[in-house]
């Protein structure tokens, strides 16, 4: 026979027993018994990038590539590349973006998801390039919250040992 | 609809799970209606957003079951931040369309199920998963982003375009918005004080909020709703049927649903879709909807308001409850949904139209009760347990439009005088969709 699990009224109690041992008895006001257990879950996904792929292959040689409409009527420039055009549902042609945009918006993260606790604080910014009709979402590096406004000129940066993720460019403050 | 019923939202509820919270939310509303018992309801439509909160996969089905619904038909809803506003809306069509006479909407979601940040993960998983959630996905810093924008937009290129340096601009204008920010939180944490059924009522004043945790610049921890465990339910019916269940029914008028692309990155920068009392003129420089604005808002009460007949949403409407997931959304969603225009929500807030009357709120309101918005206090005080935040703003609007916040509540402060038609509006991912619901007094 095990013992039962020991008993806490508050909550984060209980999850931190959880950590301990893996059960625990939740008591709450009107003195009703709830046994709470640790219950881990994790998995790893075969991810195909599909038509997105020549977007991450470009990354990984340096290049930063957009999409455009082959409909002349309509010619939409898209900086985060899509297959079919959102506008007239035409397929686009692959095309190199310049390296160099402006802030559209920008924020500092002082929290995260999990995922991206241990980064923080660290900035996000959607950049527009000329001739581009939508914009890209990056992270902004060596540069603090003080330094950043809308407006500001901005460049990529390449990961010199690609991870095949949208990580893999950066964009930093133009020198 | 003629009854409803909401349990208090919570961090954790560890006692129940949600089969359990959708039964004591249920019992609540078949309580008050003893002419409508089990076997009259026709079938449900039932809500929750993430399977990876629930990690049971069809829960909807043991929802279904543990109410004694089978072998009635049911469909699970999701629809993001939206599911509840859509589980709504899919029993009005259930029986709008003539399949069922009485259908019930029910929505839960349990968030305690893991700690803060991993939820704040999952949520974030409702992003691009190859362009957005990579980069440090986080829903804060998404919104973050659009109000960023649309303080440039709007302050800076307004209120401060008498300065000359950019970045000074730029400072004062985030100030001013932060501030303006916090006046809303102030607002419905201060409301909420006066609802049972909320989580976070609290009474801050607005260096509280500035003060509060910088979570993703310039929005803090207090223009924030929290992760809630909790369910509610609401029950449609013809309106044949309608008075042998209630004297006091409450009619359906206009339901309308937006979209708008799922990255950020994509949105347009197109045109206005005008309200009816709007003219293009008004908006010829402004490039739209860029991110600052909601165009699935938009597109959603425009879809409403003309079904229900309504021109002037800002004259026409005695309150709405909005999805204020942040502080920032509230002041965007004002715009939207045509209470004020483009460009005007920090002045609305100023002046105090969306306040209430009758309540401290530690600075003057002006015009308060013009057009009060949250009185219950919003998902910023009252929580958001996502499946079940939609029906809950249609719980709490149908007690307003009956007159019975009192008796639910406890507490008269929140109750209207006599309010006429009420919208309900609910909002998923940054903006990807939106529902807007009129519900009207439909007794005299």
């Amino acid at each position: 026979m095990r013992p039962r699990p020991p008993k806490f009224r508050k909550f984060r109690e209980v999850q931190a027993e959880l950590d301990r041992s893996g059960a625990a008895i939740f008591e709450d006001a009107q003195g009703v018994e709830s046994l709470v257990i640790r219950y881990p879950y994790s998995i790893t996904y075969i991810h195909s990038y599909a038509e997105d792929s020549p977007f991450f292959l470009g990354l990984a040689e340096g290049r930063l590539r957009g999409s455009h409409c082959t409909n002349k009527k309509c010619g939409f420039v898209y900086a985060t590349p899509r297959g079919h055009c959102m506008v007239c549902a035409t397929p686009t042609e692959w095309i190199d973006l310049p390296k160099k945009g402006k802030v559209h918006s920008w924020t500092t993260c002082h929290f995260g998801s999990e995922a991206f606790l241990k980064e923080t604080p660290y900035n996000l910014a959607l950049v527009e390039f000329e001739g581009a009709g939508s914009l890209l979402l990056v992270r902004l590096k060596d540069a603090q919250e003080s330094d950043l406004y809308v407006g500001m000129p901005v460049e990529a940066r390449f990961e010199p040992s690609p991870k095949y993720s949208v990580t893999d460019v950066w964009f930093v403050p133009q020198t | 609809m003629v009854t409803g019923g909401v349990t208090k939202f919570a961090k954790a509820h560890p006692a129940m799970d949600f089969r359990l919270m959708v039964k004591r939310a249920y019992d609540y509303a078949l309580k008050g209606i003893p002419n409508l018992t089990a076997d009259r309801i026709d079938g449900t439509r039932i809500s929750y957003f993430s399977d990876h909160f629930s990690r049971q996969l069809k829960a909807a089905s043991m929802v279904q079951d543990y109410l004694g619904m089978n072998p009635k038909g049911s469909v699970r809803i999701e629809w993001g931040g939206a599911t509840g506003g859509e589980c709504f809306q899919a029993g009005y069509e259930a029986v709008a369309s003539g399949r069922m006479d009485v259908c019930l909407t029910a929505g839960y979601e349990t968030m305690s199920r893991v700690p803060t940040w991993k939820g704040n993960e999952f949520i974030a998983l409702a992003s691009d998963t190859n362009f957005d959630f990579p980069l440090g996905g986080f829903y804060t810093g998404y919104y973050a982003l659009m109000v960023m924008r649309h303080i440039y937009e709007y302050l800076r290129l307004t209120r401060f375009a008498h300065v000359k340096d950019e970045r000074e601009a730029q400072r004062l204008a985030i100030a001013e918005g932060s501030r303006i920010m916090s006046l809303v939180s102030v607002k419905n944490h201060r409301n909420a004080l006066h609802n049972p059924y909320a989580q976070y009522p609290k009474k801050l004043t607005v260096q509280d909020v500035l003060d509060s945790e910088m979570i993703s610049y310039p929005i803090t921890r207090e223009q924030i709703c929290t992760m809630s465990d909790g369910a509610a339910v609401a029950v449609l019916c013809t309106e044949s049927l309608a008075r042998e269940f209630t004297d006091k029914p409450i009619r359906v008028s206009g339901v309308g649903c937006g979209t708008d692309t799922m990255r950020l990155a994509d949105r347009p920068f197109g045109k206005v879709p005008l309200m009816p009392n709007e003219n293009a003129k008004d908006y010829a420089h402004l490039p739209y909807p860029g991110v600052h604005s909601f165009r699935a808002g938009r597109a959603a009460g425009l879809e409403a308001y003309r079904m229900a007949g309504i021109t002037d949403p800002n004259r026409e409407l005695s309150f709405v409850e909005l999805h204020d997931a942040y502080a920032s959304s509230e002041i965007q969603t004002y715009e939207d949904l045509g209470l004020c225009r483009y460009g005007e929500g920090y002045g609305f807030v100023e002046r105090g139209d969306p306040f209430l009357k009758g309540i401290d709120y530690g600075f003057p309101v002006p015009r308060a009760g013009a057009i009060p918005v949250n009185p219950s206090g919003g998902l910023i005080a009252c929580g958001h347990p996502v499946g079940a935040t939609g029906l809950m703003q249609a719980v709490f609007a149908f007690w307003q439009l009956q007159g019975t916040i009192p008796k639910h509540f406890g507490d008269k402060t929140l109750q209207l005088p006599k309010p006429k038609r009420g919208a309900i509006h609910s909002h998923a991912g940054t903006g990807s969709a939106v529902t807007v619901s009129i519900l009207e007094r439909g007794f005299a």
